[in-house]
């Protein structure tokens, strides 16, 4: 956090204050200054790097021509790697095995256009938009004219990127009659089917689109969703949308698996994000997958899962644990020393029972140990449920894997049929999205589908 | 909701009250400050108007729009006089016919009455947006017929009220017109159904919310129409734009059109509809905020 301090003190007007400031403001501008960043390269934030895209390095630099004068703060981030920065354009999209920001803002779309041309000018304008949004630039238009809306709303003026990603993807009921896609629907994408259990509100499912956003900042996220969503004005409008949160990296420099609201630890047996062959085994879309538009991309299963925190608090440290199959405190399986060890499956206690339950959370999910996703959910509270007085807190659960047929679903289902968790959580929302592979310099969010 | 009351109609004022004083040279600048828009007008007010194009250019436009609120005022006037008349002779069922149909000239011209100080909270505050001792209007008498039942005591408010609906008449001669006028005031227009009509809380008691939102979409339709030509001469993709949003907005309100060519009540409208009011609106307002680039750098 001190380095913000630091960058605070470099905002300090130059002599030519007048012209600076109003160069500041000029397009595209960095909305900070990359030089303030040198010295701010955070080794965690560095090791997040997952290899096909990665940190953003050099390159930025030459899509920051802020200022023409040689010397000028605008212009000396060459080769300066941005540890704040991920780069738009790559192999795969963003937000997906990049490390977990700390926070999220989600929002799912409706189409309002009503052909392919509408669609894809709305993710032309988008795409230009979140290279920006990406770059810390402010998004590109009329910022100056008084008589017009600025084209940035502005609210993370002056703020890094921190971190930014932003991560588009399709959903089933874009490949109905209206855009000449159906043809293009990878077989078995579709919405999920229901599982036992499921207490499905129609405002909380489904979309069009979908566009996962998530940064450091909460402001610096919303930034970027409401921005979008301006931006679809006329040519989508907001079905649904989610903000959530994670413990932040700086209250946590361990970098622990982090928790979730029932105070267990929340992606213990996750992929590492590290490994390029697991990432191409569990997450990305294979040549050999059919619907070649998708291949490099992945998809997604989104679950609003609203806990039963009050009745949760009130339940005892063992039958929290028994839930879960792990202790509390150190994540470990029952029975076991370390947050990592595979737990004993076999092991029973003095009674003859399973020390790790049958229909324990961590037992049921893992089934043979066979199929794996990527887990990136993220903690919501959307405040107080009026008719109860209850919070309406819990788990946006998000997880990306290359089949759902294959991997989402037999787990889920497992899950709604035996899980001793499903006393205290229920499934609110749902929705899918085949999130497209990453765009190429030059092309745009979707291109290989349109 | 206060501040509607406030900024921009102290903004605008001060434009009007130039105009009226000062011979057509001094009144250039004044002119020039209005075509700012009303939030970052008070920021940037030291600095001379950026170079715009010439009020020359926008003649044709600001006298047809001259022509257009005159002519809605006079109507008004006559409209809520039969109105008041109603109420004051104790005719509750046609006081409530008259009602909606008369608010319609006003709400399509919105933006030059809040332009005139006082006047529109005069005529159109709602109960909590001014202090209850000043609270008149129409919306004082929509809650003696509708929530009260009755017309006793409501022969005052009548007076008032036309009293206040020929003085608007009279103050309008005064208003200068300008195109920054214009660009701001079809905005405005907009955000006047998205922050309250939209929401149902404009018509409280009557639930006649929809004559004032179509009202009001007509008030910035014949904006955008007005300054067709210059916006088409400018941006043609805007200009079709717009003309496309209008055309989507008015095709979800037409099927709440009564056979008496008046509207459903607002209680009527499901969630979907609302939402759908709402989200065709924004994507109607959104372009229609651009509308300013006629205006220049």
């Amino acid at each position: 956090m001190s380095k913000k301090k630091n960058d605070e003190q470099q905002l300090n007007p130059t002599p030519d204050a007048g012209q600076e400031s109003s160069s500041l403001f000029r397009k595209p501008v960095s909305r900070r200054d990359m030089l303030r960043l040198a010295g701010a390269s955070g080794v965690g934030l560095l090791l997040g790097g997952s290899g096909a895209f990665g940190i953003m390095a050099a390159t930025g630099a030459t899509k920051q021509p802020a200022s023409d004068k040689p010397g000028s703060p605008d212009n000396v981030t060459t080769g300066i790697p941005d540890a704040n920065r991920y780069d738009f354009y790559g192999q795969h999209q963003t937000g997906i095995t990049t490390p977990s920001q700390n926070f999220m803002c989600f929002a799912s779309f409706d189409l309002t256009v009503s052909d392919a041309a509408g669609l894809r000018n709305l993710l032309q304008a988008w795409t230009r938009a979140s290279a920006s949004l990406m770059a810390g630039e402010l998004l590109d238009g009329q910022n100056e004219n008084l008589n017009l809306p600025p084209a940035d709303t502005g609210e993370a003026a002056g703020l890094t990127p921190s971190r930014i990603t932003i991560t588009f993807g399709a959903g089933p009921s874009l490949f109905d009659h209206r855009f000449g896609l159906a043809g293009k629907k990878p077989a078995g994408f579709g919405d999920l089917p229901p599982f036992n259990g499921d207490n499905l509100m129609p405002e909380w499912c489904g979309g069009d689109l979908g566009v996962q956003i998530c940064a450091d900042d909460m402001q610096v996220a919303f930034h970027g969703m409401r921005n979008l969503i301006r931006i679809a004005r006329g040519s989508a409008v907001l079905r649904w949308s989610q903000e959530g949160f994670q413990r932040s990296t700086e209250s946590d420099p361990n970098k622990a698996t982090p928790r979730n609201l029932m105070g267990f630890k929340d992606g213990t047996a996750n992929p590492s994000v590290q490994d390029a062959a697991m990432m191409n085994e569990v997450v990305w879309v294979q040549p050999e997958d059919g619907a070649g538009w998708m291949t490099g991309g992945s998809y997604m299963a989104v679950r609003r899962i609203r806990m039963r925190i009050e009745v949760w608090d009130r339940s005892s440290l063992s039958d929290q644990e028994n839930t879960f199959g792990r202790y509390r405190v150190s994540g470990a399986p029952l029975g076991s020393q370390h947050e990592f060890d595979r737990g004993d499956m076999e092991a029973k206690d003095a009674s003859g029972k399973p020390v790790i339950p049958m229909n324990s959370h961590m037992r049921v999910a893992r089934g043979d140990g066979k199929m794996q996703i990527l887990r990136r959910p993220y903690s919501y509270s959307s405040g107080m449920d009026n008719t109860t007085g209850q919070l309406d807190a819990g788990l946006f659960f998000i997880s990306y894997q290359r089949s759902l047929e294959k991997q989402f679903i037999p787990m889920q289902q497992r899950l709604a049929q035996i899980d001793a968790l499903n006393e205290y959580i229920q499934h609110i929302g749902s929705a899918t999205f085949a999130c497209f592979p990453g765009v190429r310099q030059g092309g745009y969010i979707g291109d290989t589908l349109l | 909701m206060k501040a509607r009351y406030t900024l921009p109609a102290v903004l605008l004022l001060s434009s009007v009250l130039f105009a009226a004083c000062g011979n057509k040279e001094e009144a250039q600048p004044a002119a020039n400050n209005t075509q700012t828009s009303p939030t970052t007008a008070a920021a940037t007010d030291t600095k001379a108007a950026a170079p715009a194009a010439s009020a020359a250019d926008f003649k044709d436009a600001t006298e047809q729009y001259r022509t257009y609120a005159i002519s809605e005022i006079d109507a008004f006037v006559t409209e809520t006089e039969k109105f008041t008349e109603a109420v004051k002779a104790g005719k509750m069922d046609e006081a409530k016919k008259l009602y909606a149909p008369a608010r319609m000239h006003y709400e399509r011209i919105e933006p030059i009455a809040e332009a005139l100080g006082n006047l529109d909270p005069d005529i159109d505050a709602r109960q909590g947006d001014v202090d209850d001792k000043d609270w008149r209007g129409f919306h004082k008498i929509e809650q003696g017929l509708w929530e009260k039942k009755t017309t006793d005591g409501m022969s005052e408010y009548a007076d008032r009220l036309l009293q206040d609906a020929k003085l608007l008449r009279a103050k309008v001669e005064t208003v200068d017109i300008d195109a920054g006028l214009l660009v701001t005031g079809a905005v405005e227009l907009l955000n006047e159904v998205s922050s309250s009509k939209v929401t149902g809380e404009e018509e409280r008691y009557s639930h006649t919310d929809l004559y004032d939102f179509v009202a009001n979409v007509e008030g910035a339709q014949k904006i955008y129409e007005i300054l067709k030509p210059n916006l088409a001469a400018k941006d043609p993709a805007l200009e079709k734009q717009i003309g496309e949003k209008f055309e989507a907005l008015n095709k979800e309100l037409a099927p709440f059109a009564t056979k008496d060519g008046g509207y459903v009540t607002y209680d009527k409208l499901s969630k979907e509809d609302v939402r759908t009011l709402s989200q065709n609106l924004d994507a109607l307002a959104e372009p229609l905020s651009q509308m300013g680039t006629i205006l220049g750098v």
